[in-house]
């Protein structure tokens, strides 16, 4: 390796600044991150809302064609996503709320509530798919 | 020392002339998600399964559909200021901003309506 020189001699060969793909992130960036990424999914998911509505207000036909595709493999793991991102979401907006308040912006806390929201949320939602036998087998 | 003047001070709207509207409506409508959240999984939960027959009645129970029409016009409002954010966010070109800005008000909006429009007929439909 060629020691880099300057006119006033060799410079010391300190590190780069690393580079934003390997700095290690916090957690609170992970979770700022999942909360933009589960608004933009909530987002899209509303079609589904409004597609379950709508099969209601049309009629058995529609209704149950629209069950169908929900109930299959697919459909349901698109649904357990949607619990998730929604659990997650709601999880995530509270922690804003406290931030709001001009409170819990400790940085061990901010940790320990970043993982806590992610534990959090994939537990509720497993216990709510639990709760309805996973839809059915 | 500060180069705003008095009246300025005074209406504290800032350079979009808003003030903190944006963000204000966001947490508004945030707060009342959380409830409406909660109730839409109960709802469904209690709904896996069944027919259309009892969907349809359930939904047509005014208290549920006043849930789910509060649900769906705080739940639209809300992403649509949310999208907002993340477009400007990531969008700098000015023409595609706009086109998108307004796709999103669209998006929203025909949601919010085939929401509302589903949960009325339920109730009022025939
Ligand atoms: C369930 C309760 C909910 C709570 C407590 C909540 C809370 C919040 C909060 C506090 C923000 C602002 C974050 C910030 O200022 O950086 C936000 C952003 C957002 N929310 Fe929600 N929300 C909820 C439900 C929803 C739903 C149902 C949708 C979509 C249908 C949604 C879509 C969005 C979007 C797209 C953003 C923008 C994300 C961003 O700027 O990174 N939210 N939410």
């Amino acid at each position: 390796m060629a020691e880099a020189s300057s006119g006033r001699g060799t410079r010391a060969r300190r590190p780069l600044s690393p580079h934003i793909q390997i700095y290690k992130w916090p957690p609170a960036m992970l979770m700022s991150i999942l909360h933009r990424i589960t608004g933009g999914a909530l987002y899209v998911g509303t079609i589904l809302l409004a597609l379950w509505l709508i099969s209601a207000a049309t009629g058995p036909e529609n209704f149950d064609y629209v069950s169908s595709w929900f109930a299959t493999i697919p459909g349901k793991l698109i649904l357990f996503g949607y619990t998730w991102a929604l659990i997650h979401h709601m999880l995530g907006g509270l922690r804003h709320f406290l931030w709001d308040t001009g409170r819990g912006y400790d940085l061990k806390l901010i940790d320990q509530l970043s993982w806590g929201t992610l534990v959090a949320s994939i537990a509720i939602t497993l216990l709510i798919w639990i709760g309805v036998g996973f839809g059915g087998a | 020392m500060s180069m705003r003047t008095p009246l300025k001070k005074v209406r504290y709207l800032g350079s979009a002339k808003e003030g903190a509207d944006h963000f204000w409506k966001q947490r508004v409508t945030a707060v009342a998600n959380v409830f409406l959240g909660i109730f839409l999984v109960w709802l469904i939960v209690s709904l896996v399964g069944a027919d259309h027959a009892s969907v349809k009645a359930r939904l047509a129970n005014p208290l549920i559909a006043l849930a789910i029409l509060a649900l769906v016009i705080s739940g639209t409002i809300h992403m649509r200021m949310g999208m907002q954010t993340i477009i400007e966010d990531y969008v700098h070109g000015e023409g595609a901003k706009i086109v998108l800005l307004m796709l999103n008000t669209f998006f929203a909006a025909f949601i919010a309506l085939t929401c509302v429009y589903a949960v009325l007929k339920l109730s009022f439909g025939a």
